[in-house]
């Protein structure tokens, strides 16, 4: 199967590893992620804070050379993905915005690029039963609390992405890795994602909240699909440790880096050694459990 | 929270001009509070989104430009997503904030209308963010130089953050919206 590949502004810095997993991942299940040349920032949070019709004219620009592709969309990065789908749901719902965005890009596009997350295109197109026969390594019992935070499944009527209040695509994904998914209430809270540098406290109130749930339903580590999320929850724990006297110590690592070690992939090629809080009890248990 | 109505001229309609630019109407919003109980910041915040909706419902003026939530929501759209009434609550506030940038009314701890600009900018000359450029020029410009310099030295060691910017984006596209958006953007 082959697929135009959004990889987003934070594959080339803050979630390198994140790119280096996906990138691993596909090559191992065939398939075929043909990055789309000269891609541009979908705008994130702040277009959309800034100016609606930006805001939709940047993930639109790149939705528009998806489509001089004639392939489907994969994009990874929970942010883009959201910022993708609104662009499409304007563009197809209002006239005078595809209008617009028209004129903005010189050329029209009439949202009709479809656009899959690769958790999507991991349990959709290529199926559990393929992905499990592939797999050479287990989990071995690793408790995993999944987390989908905001912008996959909120606002459902735009993403599509599962159930908005209690998704389980990453749930089925642990427990075909023969992990154990914990059944936990803060899968789709908010981490405070953009507020990263402007309002730190706030993340880390909202880091804390969803850590300390974690926590208590006995998760070994966290699984997640979006790059703020995971800068957010797994470097700021020293910070909350720091400022809430905690004593978080949970490695919180994208869903496709265990795929990887189940898929036989070094945790250097999955980009392993960037988490902060050290996975190396992860890496170890899926090492000895052939 | 009791929301004050001050009866002296207003600078700005803000009612309609939220309508405006989020094509939402707020009159269909029965006040249920559901968007208020499952907001994550309000726990944080003394204004909550109900409170926001019922301040444009009484056409309560700039002054909600003034509402600690304005800059604070974290655009998580749980809000719109369990409204009965399908208010898209993140869009109203989106509103807000454009209004507030656009009547010079956001003075908030933070200042993420300033980040929001830098982040642009870097878009605007890459074509794709630069997290370093955009991270320095945003401590420049809010003095905030000692926060978090611990995290630099560890995220270059493991390469968690890219040293220069990326000059492989085709910016056809994005030269052409940005010099549309010039005036609205760079204002």
């Amino acid at each position: 199967m082959k697929y135009a590949y959004y990889p987003g502004c934070s594959a080339d810095s803050t979630a390198r590893d994140q790119y280096m997993s996906v990138n691993e991942v596909a090559t191992a299940l065939n398939i075929e992620l043909s990055e789309l040349k000269g891609w541009t920032c979908c705008g994130s949070t702040p277009a959309h804070h800034t100016d609606k019709n930006l805001s939709i004219a940047l993930p639109a620009a790149n939705l528009l050379m998806a489509k001089k592709t004639g392939l489907d969309m994969v994009v990874f990065c929970a942010a883009c993905y959201n910022r993708m789908k609104a662009a499409n749901h304007e563009i197809k719902t209002n006239p005078d915005i595809r209008k617009d965005i028209a004129a903005a890009l010189g050329e029209d596009y009439d949202g009709s690029v479809k656009v899959h997350h690769f958790v999507e295109v991991l349990l959709k197109d290529i199926g559990a039963k393929k992905i499990q026969n592939a797999f050479t390594h287990s989990l071995d019992g690793l408790k995993v609390a999944s987390y989908y935070g905001c912008l996959l499944v909120r606002p459902h009527d735009v993403t599509q992405f599962d159930d908005p209040e209690n998704p389980v695509l990453l749930d089925e994904l642990v427990t075909l890795m023969g992990g154990e998914s914990v059944d936990w209430p803060h899968k789709v809270e908010c981490c405070g994602g953009g507020f990263a540098l402007t309002r730190t406290d706030i993340v880390l109130e909202l880091s804390d909240s969803i850590l300390n749930m974690a926590k208590a339903s006995g998760a070994q580590c966290m699984a997640v699909a979006c790059p703020m999320c995971q800068i957010n929850l797994d470097m700021r724990q020293a910070d909350i440790n720091e400022t809430k006297s905690r004593d978080y110590n949970l490695p919180v690592v994208y869903i496709t880096q265990l795929l990887g070690l189940c898929l036989g992939v070094s945790p250097k090629k999955l980009g392993m050694d960037k988490c902060v809080v050290s996975p190396k009890p992860i890496i170890e248990l899926v090492r000895t459990a052939e | 929270m009791a929301i004050v109505i001050n009866k002296e001229k207003k600078r700005v309609d803000l009612t309609t001009e939220v309508q405006k630019i989020s094509g939402i109407d707020i009159r269909s919003c029965l006040q249920c509070k559901k968007c208020s109980s499952g907001c994550p910041v309000s726990a944080l915040t003394k204004v909550h989104p109900s409170d926001i909706i019922r301040g444009l419902q009484l056409n309560a003026g700039d002054k909600l430009f003034d509402s600690d939530l304005v800059w604070m929501c974290a655009s998580c759209e749980t809000c719109f997503e369990r409204c009965p009434m399908k208010i898209n609550m993140a869009a109203v506030m989106d509103a807000l904030r454009i209004l507030a940038v656009r009547n010079n009314a956001s003075r908030q701890k933070g200042n993420v209308a300033l980040f929001n600009k830098f982040f642009l900018k870097t878009v605007r000359m890459f074509g794709r963010t630069y997290d370093i450029g955009m991270i320095a020029a945003y401590k420049l410009g809010t003095s905030s130089y000692l926060k978090d310099t611990d995290k630099f030295p560890m995220m270059l060691l493991k390469g968690k953050i890219a040293l220069t910017p990326s000059f492989k984006a085709d910016k056809k596209y994005t030269n052409r919206i940005f010099a549309r958006k010039h005036d609205r953007i760079n204002s």
